[in-house]
């Protein structure tokens, strides 16, 4: 594993040691007695048991030793957690969103990621969004999870600790593709760092780049995690793979009714915004939500653009 | 029987014949040993059932990418596996089997106070069941929610949730009924003489188990009805998208859920706890906390529930107390492994198949608790909640547990339910492999889980592959084993054997009467006038 990855890496793990210690040493002992008992006092050796009803002083001893350890195993476990519930007012805010089955980290100059940029030895505190139904965003290297709930924003912080790149999972099970919704931390030193945000927020460079047909429809797509459900290279995912769809056509499902459709911008416009009224036949309904509060006309504009290129 | 045929011959429960015959005799049945088998064959069915999902899971998971299904398959297949395992075989389990079949007996009575009631209890196991199970054909597809129906997936999920969840709830009815079945059987029916404190310690497990089965099941029922009035009528109590809360869910699943956990072990910690003595040819250490333990452990059981949510975004305060309160449940758990180690001090022990079954549900018990505490403590439950740990740690308490003890009972009193002889060594040998192959499959996903592999996962990143590797062929060897052993059983109950009435030179009440038991168990009600164990 990583070591000292986060801020939160060493009480996690000292408080590790202490449970899994104490509880080996117990368990070993335990098992050890208790081969010696089976050894020492089977029939052949022992034919004749010594009745024992009980001893009380045992009885004391073994439920307080034990209390007292299982209060130290709280000790250390609330020691290495409170920190992570007090995020410092400086902090870096970034805010997190995750939705079946992709993430979407937003920053506060306006920039959007599907992998989490964070610089380094400086706290970075995350706002936690669902956008359907319960995810939960998991770093195993920071030692850091909390829920994504909808209707509710959970908080999660960390200060990163050394670069690299990190595992980051959704381990609350959220559907279809719940195992392959991760991607990664990338911890950058501070001046790395800077120039990459800077960049990213440069919209002269953006303007630049968007010349090119499709370019800017495809960072829209791989933002909003899109192509988790829909392939750009033909395999068949959740929903249909964006390969050749444009101007293609395909058999929908329109309130229990087949019918065929050319695939134009006014159905890929309805389909992001209205996702379950003309399904395409072989999907199911009601696996994707509506992007109406994500997407404008512009964005989806461009994302026909992108889909062109995918012949 | 030769000396029995000298008074008034008495047909055993086997042989009896009522006003049907053949099955519908036993359909009919309200003798507690025939519901107690009609428990035991059932179950059987559905654990066999569960065995083989998991063993399709393990095989899926050999390899990252996919192997033998996809993944909407694998979703369906593991809340399927939860489904039966859970509610079909460690729920009812050693319970519904072994409590009918010898709590009666034990305390000196002709059967539970309420027979009819107790034939019920086994319609509405199977009815459940039947409604569980009609969820895989019919409607818009298997469920795929995991057991724990969370919301609001299980609200958005276009499968057939509300069949799995209304039989869960119908199976919620057995369950309370068989615990207040019980729980009268020990206050009216004990034998003369036979005061609370000469009860059988695993009568006494089955008393702190029938209070939680009453007092904590409607809280799931309910639960699964809103889920239901939720999905059909679109009432909001757990989709924030229509003003429901998804926290109050889980809130809702684990106060009834985490007691449940008790309601799977205490019955077959109380097992084992027959066992020891009989092998030990001692009696029990330290009756007196044992019962208090017991007691404890159904009591504190209720109030640790939020354990299961300290990722939640549940307040700090709450995580903190919850973790406190699940550190002091071990405490009674702990009690109960001194004083069996303690039982064994001194003692004259006969190894033999239930002994050595019993020793190893010992082992395997104590790695799931230590293991719990890893995850009732905040800052090592943040790291390892959620992932394949927790699936770890679950399985060597419920499997390695209940799963241990009722074959540890099951061997412990086969010859009484049925008056036949097993064959030790082939017995032992399936042990040993079963035993080999449980740790070896769910051993490594403590480490996966440690390394970070989430659970529920249908395909995994290469760095988690050669622990699952292990995991895989750890599920070949376990089934090996089990199968040993059942076989072994079956060829006993087809064989001629011998009919012997004490075995294991046992002192409860059930080694003083026939094998197979007469019909009303006790020719004469015994008047007792001493301790369960004495030797």
């Amino acid at each position: 594993m990583y070591s000292g990855a986060s801020n939160f890496v060493s009480a996690t793990d000292t408080a590790f040691v202490v449970v899994i210690g104490i509880s080996v040493i117990f368990l070993v002992g335990i098992t050890l007695t208790m081969l010696w008992f089976v050894y020492r006092y089977n029939k052949k050796r022992n034919p004749v048991a010594t009745q024992i009803h009980g001893s009380n002083t045992l009885e004391v001893v073994w439920t307080v030793i034990p209390t007292i350890l299982v209060l130290v195993m709280f000790f250390y476990g609330w020691a290495g957690y409170s920190p992570m519930r007090n995020a410092p007012e400086n902090a870096m805010k970034i805010r997190a969103n995750a939705r079946m089955w992709s993430w979407l980290f937003e920053y506060e100059n306006g920039i959007k990621t599907d992998t989490l940029y964070v610089p380094l030895d400086k706290a970075v505190a995350l706002d936690l969004i669902s956008l359907d139904v319960i995810h939960s965003l998991y770093i195993p290297a920071f030692r850091v999870k909390e829920d994504m709930v909808p209707g509710k924003t959970n908080k999660m912080w960390f200060i990163a600790q050394k670069a690299g790149n990190y595992e980051l999972f959704c381990t609350e099970y959220c559907g279809l593709s719940h195992s392959y919704m991760f991607t990664e931390v990338k911890v950058l030193p501070q001046p790395e760092f800077d120039v990459w945000y800077a960049r990213m927020a440069d919209t002269t460079l953006q303007k630049e780049a968007a010349k090119i047909p499709g370019v800017r429809g495809r960072q829209i797509v791989q933002t909003n995690g899109c192509l988790a459900c829909h392939s750009a290279d033909g395999s068949k995912l959740i929903g249909p793979t964006f390969k050749g769809i444009y101007g293609h056509t395909v058999v929908v499902n329109t309130d229990g009714r087949e019918r065929e459709i050319v695939v134009d911008d006014e159905y890929i416009t309805r389909s992001i915004y209205e996702p379950d009224s003309d399904v395409v036949k072989g999907y199911t309904k009601g696996m994707m939500i509506s992007y109406k509060q994500q997407l404008n006309d512009a964005d989806i504009a461009e994302i026909i653009e992108y889909l062109k290129t995918l012949k | 029987m030769e000396e029995q045929t000298e008074h008034k011959y008495l047909p055993n429960y086997l042989e009896y014949r009522g006003k049907y015959k053949g099955l519908a005799g036993w359909l009919t049945t309200t003798d507690h040993k025939r519901i107690g088998l009609l428990y035991f064959y059932s179950m059987m069915v559905f654990f066999l059932a569960g065995v083989v999902m998991g063993i399709l899971m393990k095989l899926e998971l050999i390899s990252p990418g996919e192997q033998i299904m996809g993944a909407q398959v694998y979703n369906g297949l593991f809340t399927l596996h939860g489904l039966t395992m859970i509610f079909l075989f460690v729920i009812p389990g050693v319970a519904a089997v072994y409590g009918n079949f010898f709590l009666p007996i034990l305390i000196g009575a002709k059967d539970v106070s309420f027979p009819r009631l107790n034939l019920m209890s086994w319609y509405l196991y199977i009815i459940g069941a039947i409604v569980v199970l009609t969820s895989q054909f019919m409607g818009d597809g298997p469920p795929d929610t995991g057991w724990t129906f969370y919301a609001p997936y299980s609200l958005k999920t276009q499968t057939n949730v509300v069949a799995a969840v209304t039989g869960a709830f119908i199976l919620g009815f057995s369950s309370i009924l068989t615990g207040l079945n019980f729980i009268v059987t020990m206050h009216r029916l004990r034998a003369p003489g036979m005061g609370w404190l000469r009860m059988p310690l695993f009568a006494w497990a089955l008393y702190g188990t029938g209070w939680i089965q009453l007092l904590a099941t409607p809280i799931v029922g309910i639960t699964f009805l809103m889920v239901i009035a939720e999905r059909l009528l679109g009432i909001g109590f757990f989709d924030p998208a229509i003003g429901g809360d998804p926290i109050l869910y889980q809130h809702l699943f684990w106060i009834y859920s985490h007691p449940a956990v008790y309601i799977m072990i205490l019955p077959a910690m109380g097992a084992i706890t027959e066992i020891i003595p009989t092998f030990a040819r001692k009696t029990i250490f330290g009756y007196t906390a044992i019962v208090i333990s017991s007691m404890a452990i159904a009591f504190v059981g209720y109030f640790v529930w939020g354990h299961h949510m300290f990722t939640s975004g549940m307040s700090s305060t709450s995580r903190w107390v919850f973790s406190l309160l699940t550190f002091l449940v071990a405490i009674p758990s702990a009690i109960k492994v001194f004083n069996w180690t303690a039982t064994l001090y001194k003692g004259s022990i006969n190894i033999k198949t239930p002994f050595l079954w019993a020793i190893c549900f010992i082992f395997v018990f104590m790695i799931g608790g230590f293991s719990g505490l890893v995850l009732g403590s905040l800052a090592t439950d943040i790291h390892v909640h959620d992932t394949a740990f927790v699936v770890a740690h679950f399985h060597y308490i419920v499997f390695g547990g209940t799963g241990f003890a009722f074959f540890a009972a099951l061997h412990y009193w086969y010859p009484k339910m049925f008056a036949k002889v097993y064959n030790p060594k082939i017995a032992n040998l399936g042990l040993f492999i079963f035993f080999v192959g449980f740790n070896l499959l769910y051993f490594p996903m403590f480490y996966l889980g440690m390394i970070g592999m989430p659970r529920r996962y249908y395909d995994y990143l290469p760095m988690f592959h050669n622990a699952n590797i292990l995991s895989t062929i750890g599920s070949w060897i376990m089934a090996t084993g089990l199968l040993i052993v059942i076989i072994n059983l079956v060829r006993a109950r087809r064989g001629t054997g011998k009919e012997v009435n004490d075995p294991w030179d046992g002192k409860t009440l059930e080694w003083t009467i026939a094998s197979p038991p007469i019909v009303e168990n006790f020719e004469e009600i015994p008047v007792v006038d001493h301790g369960p164990y004495e030797y």
